[in-house]
């Protein structure tokens, strides 16, 4: 991939962002696919994969940033001027059409130079539309990739929704486009169908070699079949890389949590090349700044089980699920629970010891450190942010002072001052928010849009409707997705800065 | 995509204009009309119709007569239809919507030309001439019968069987059964057929001027009769007004704003 | 067994009063008798001779069917583009939209009749061909729209983003892909309004020019004037009328209905 040239960009997104009805899809995204390569799109709904490979098809235009075909630019260009063709997620056949008709939609429209002679000898080209010999041939063709020679005259609900899915493919590759789009084209299929496809899929890109641009929500089967993956989340990528690569090296706790199994669990760096996390020192290989706060990364099959007293880690089973090739096995160390994946099993109740390669452990910068928000103060001494207000000790925001019995605060040189509507900058730590299902405890009231289970407590966010602001925080109690939850803090765990001094 | 979708949302716009030319313009015009007297030629404006109307005892005598026969027509079609439309939809006939269409067939012929018919037929048996009120509302239900039947029939026949089963498993005797579950849950069906019933009822002149030759002056015949006989469009607008106002409040009554009361009318036949 | 005695009763009981005005119509229409009761000079095809004979009744038809042919195409062509405008709208567009075109459906019929004289007496449009045209239009286009916005909304969606993506540009994507996709809705929507044009008596009665009548202001007038009775034709017209239409309708039905309750049997 390393040799490859500039030139051989066939689509760069560059600086899109797409607005819908006032929320971002797609937030800022640049990146470029190579021509010939299978690149996914990858992440939970709603991360703007679909939107994306909508703007790349001409259906949906960018609300700015540029979108470049072979460094052509084709931002604004309708979908039916665009070489690219796409199989859609339900398929979009049409039904009024058999299959032979279907297939032939897009190349009946089509129109090729054609050379002629004429009687002076000279030659001319024409525009001219395919004849049905040649629509005839390909067709015929594309249904022979796809497996269903002879379905030329059956209607599209006679068939199954494998051999539609087949059809919708075989309806994109006969257009010969440069670029064949596929959304979530699988996800309406059965398990055991979606694996043959996958691979089915693979040997059709190795045949036609055209870039394959791919959307799906399945990890597996983005590892599976691609040369690029793009992991999304909330409208902006998290990390581009080979499979390998996403898989070994997470960028981020969100892409170790959403690609394959992990263990999550907070540290700290507490030397060179040296993590310590569940009350042990390990070695690594990631370098960061001395004391700094990290998550950890490790894959529940990168923990080797040992003799309880020649672990580096000790702990007890919990749990332990037959996978099939492998146990699952749970133990708790300390306050964390540590997921093993093992062809041998051991017995709940049991003492193990456990060792970590220092290559088996991914060290990341943690996301979210504190919580910070622009925030005014109110005429009650309260403070108004993240869609929300909160009780607070305004007398923080001058050392010394005092609230006089008006509510007018007194500073340590004895200066009165009227705090209503002074801008501030709120921080709230990790630690310090709490949820509640009771909606009129809190200061602000939101969805829980994320959880992340890391080791002994989760890290949930919580988003608000009104300006989809973010409380993010730890917790070791289970909640779950899109619960709907009141957001507390205590006055003395909101801190406090002057946005600037106030006269 | 403001580009891409711009063409095929262009399409509503000669549609929007005819309805802003020719519903909501003429609406507005009967609003003006009502509130408005022709004195010597020119238009001012006067709440004369308004009070005219509430201080007439002809008029007031008129409105309640509507409704009277409005009132009765939708109780008979109701008591008809209903047993009907539960007989056809519990029918263990394998083709019931063949019977349904024979019941609900003569809605799509022209009712002046089935009135008269149904106007020979009481002339026949002497009712003709000697029960004008009588005639009135049996017309009335011949000819809003079918629009009773097919919401009816349509929400009983949509009707889960495992509720009713559920009810007898419960306990439920076959009274208690149809009292407690079946017809409150065709209630929807009920109101969509009373809102489509009573207010033609109120309103369509034609059956009563065919079955009482001429004798009774219903709602809707004041408001032609204001505009053909006594060319006063100020007054006939004004009770169109109230006509409206009544009919907003049975909808709002009844909760029929939902979309699609009428679908049914298209759907079901062709 | 004592409840299925009863029921099948009731029904018998409820069609007979349906049919029966209909039925005796229809057997008097041939004799000759000038008062129905009376079985004059045995059976006979004398009135359906007269009829036939009669110019101004067979101009009446004419006008009638050509009426409704008219008004239900063009309400069609409004109406589809209309639904698809509509389906492919914004919600604050589309539902403005969708209210006022309930107007004329709840509407009472006297009250869209006025505020159409209304409206053309001022614009001196009043009683002419075309605020007749426009007033049967007024009350079947929205029957249209609902009719093709179900169909629509059953359609995938995606069906038309495809075509674009095969090369077709937007006009060509809506005739050949959407079009065929809800045709029987806009099919039903025709139907229908030829159906509520044939049976309006009192739009037409408030916007036809004067020396224009149809079927139903003939025979209102008619029966108003008295000479009803002494235009025995007028029965073999409603005959005719009667006998034509249940058969088209039954045949229609008959017809649509098998195939669809044989897919519902494969489910």
């Amino acid at each position: 991939m390393a040799q490859l040239k500039k030139e051989e960009k066939i689509i760069e997104i560059v600086n899109v962002s797409k607005i819908f009805d006032e929320t971002a899809a797609v937030q800022d995204m640049s990146f470029y696919v190579r021509k010939g390569e299978f690149i996914t799109f990858l992440g939970p709904s709603g991360c703007g994969k679909t939107t994306t490979l909508r703007m790349i098809a001409g259906f949906d235009i960018p609300t700015s940033g540029k979108i470049l075909l072979s460094g052509k630019d084709i931002t604004n260009l309708p979908p039916n001027k665009r070489p690219v063709n796409t199989v859609f997620q339900r398929y979009a056949l049409f039904p009024h059409y058999n299959i032979y008709d279907n297939i032939a939609f897009g190349l009946k429209l089509k129109k090729v130079p054609v050379t002629y002679r004429n009687d002076a000898g000279e030659t001319y080209t024409k525009m001219q539309k395919l004849t049905r010999k040649e629509i005839d041939e390909k067709v015929r063709a594309a249904l022979a990739v796809v497996d269903l020679e002879g379905f030329e005259k059956r209607s599209v609900s006679t068939l199954s929704g494998g051999q539609q899915q087949r059809v919708a493919i075989a309806r994109a590759i006969v257009n010969e486009p440069e670029i064949l789009l596929l959304d979530e084209p699988l996800g309406a299929l059965d398990l055991k169908m979606r694996k043959e496809m996958q691979l089915e899929l693979k040997e059709m890109h190795r045949k036609l070699g055209i870039t394959f641009i791919y959307v799906t929500h399945d990890q597996e089967e983005a590892l599976t079949m691609s040369d690029t993956i793009v992991v999304m989340k909330d409208g902006r990528i998290q990390q581009i890389g080979t499979p390998t690569s996403i898989y070994n090296e997470p960028a981020n706790a969100f892409v170790a949590d959403f690609i394959g199994e992990s263990n999550i669990f907070s540290g700290t760096m507490v030397g060179k090349r040296s993590v310590r996390f569940c009350n042990h020192n390990f070695e690594c290989v990631d370098d960061f700044e001395k004391n700094e706060k990290v998550d950890v990364v490790v894959r529940p099959e990168d923990v080797v089980m040992t003799a309880p007293e020649e672990g580096m880690l000790k702990g007890k089973v919990i749990n332990v699920v037959f996978k099939g090739v492998h146990y699952e096995i749970t133990a708790q160390v300390g306050r964390s629970e540590m997921v093993i994946q093992n062809t041998q099993s051991r017995s709940v109740g049991d003492v193990i010891g456990m060792n970590i390669a220092p290559d088996a452990i991914h060290i990341m910068k943690k996301e979210f450190a504190a919580n910070i928000y622009d925030g005014y103060i109110t005429k009650k001494n309260t403070v108004v942010f993240g869609d929300g207000e909160f009780d607070c000790d305004v007398t923080t925001l001058y050392p010394g002072s005092h609230l006089d019995e008006e509510g007018y605060l007194i500073t340590a040189a004895g200066e009165k001052i009227d705090l209503t509507d002074t801008d501030v900058i709120v921080e709230v730590g990790l630690e310090d928010i709490e949820i509640s299902d009771n909606a009129d405890e809190g200061g602000a009231r939101g969805h829980i849009v994320q959880l992340i289970y890391k080791g002994d407590h989760y890290q949930y966010i919580v988003r608000t409707e009104e300006n989809e602001e973010d409380y993010v925080f730890d917790s070791p109690d289970l909640w779950n997705e899109n619960d709907y939850v009141s957001v507390k803090i205590k006055p003395e765990n909101i801190r406090l800065r002057l946005k600037q001094e106030v006269k | 995509m403001q580009s891409l979708h711009f063409s095929r949302k262009q399409l509503c716009i000669p549609y929007a204009l005819f309805l802003l030319l020719f519903v909501i313009i003429p609406m507005l015009l009967i609003l003006f009309y009502a509130f408005t007297e022709t004195v010597d030629g020119t238009i001012r404006f006067s709440f004369a119709n308004f009070i005219g109307f509430f201080t007439s005892t002809a008029k007031l005598s008129t409105l309640l007569m509507s409704f009277t026969v409005a009132i009765i027509s939708t109780a008979a079609c109701l008591l008809i239809a209903y047993p009907v439309a539960y007989i056809l939809a519990r029918s263990k006939f394998r083709r019931k919507n063949v019977l349904l269409m024979i019941f609900i067939l003569p809605m799509w012929i022209n009712f002046v030309l089935r009135i008269t018919a149904l106007r020979e037929l009481l002339d026949l048996i002497g009712l003709l001439g000697s029960q004008n009120y009588l005639n009135t509302i049996i017309g009335m239900v011949y000819d809003f019968l079918p629009f009773m039947i097919l919401p009816l029939y349509t929400t009983l026949e949509k009707l889960d069987e495992s509720y009713l089963e559920a009810a007898a498993d419960l306990g439920g005797s076959k009274f208690t059964v149809f009292t407690k579950v079946t017809f409150p849950l065709s209630l929807p069906g009920v109101i969509s057929g009373v809102t489509m019933v009573f207010m033609p009822s109120m309103t369509n002149y034609v059956v009563s001027d065919t079955l009482s030759n001429f004798n009774i002056t219903i709602l809707g015949k004041l408001i032609d009769q204001y505009f053909t006989a006594y060319d006063n469009w100020h007054m006939g607008s004004m009770i169109s007004i109230i006509l409206l106002v009544i009919i907003f409040l049975t909808m709002l009554a009844t909760g029929g704003f939902k979309d699609g009361d009428r679908e049914a009318r298209g759907a079901n036949l062709w | 067994m004592v409840k299925k005695i009863l029921s099948v009763a009731l029904c018998a009981a409820v069609l007979l009063f349906i049919y029966a005005p209909i039925l005796l119509l229809v057997i008097y229409s041939f004799t000759t008798s000038n008062v129905i009761g009376k079985w004059e000079g045995g059976f006979s095809l004398d009135l359906y001779g007269q009829l036939f004979r009669n110019a101004e009744i067979m101009q009446i038809l004419f006008n009638t069917v050509w009426l409704a042919l008219a008004a239900a195409a063009l309400s069609t062509v409004l109406g589809t583009a209309g639904a698809i405008g509509i389906f492919y709208s914004r919600r604050r567009a589309a539902k403005p939209l969708q209210a006022v075109s309930q107007i004329p459906v709840i509407n009472a019929e006297i009250v869209t009749a006025i505020s159409l004289a209304l409206l053309f007496s001022s614009i001196f449009l009043y009683r002419t061909y075309f605020s007749l045209l426009v007033g049967h239009m007024v009350l079947c286009t929205p029957f249209v729209v609902l009719s093709v916005l179900p169909k629509l909304k059953q359609m995938d969606s995606n069906t038309y983003e495809a075509a674009l993506d095969l090369g077709a540009s937007p006009t060509q994507a809506l005739f050949k892909i959407v079009l065929p996709q809800i045709f029987s809705g806009v099919l039903s929507g025709f139907m229908l309004s030829v159906t509520l044009s044939l049976d309006d008596y009192i739009v037409t009665a408030f916007t036809k020019p004067p020396m224009f009548d149809t079927i139903s202001t003939y025979v209102y007038n008619a029966v108003k004037n008295g000479t009803h009775s002494s235009t025995p034709a007028l029965r073999a017209l409603s005959a005719l009328i009667f006998v034509v239409m249940i058969a088209v309708l039954l045949i229609i039905n008959l017809r649509a209905r098998k195939p669809r309750s044989g897919k519902e049997a494969r489910k």
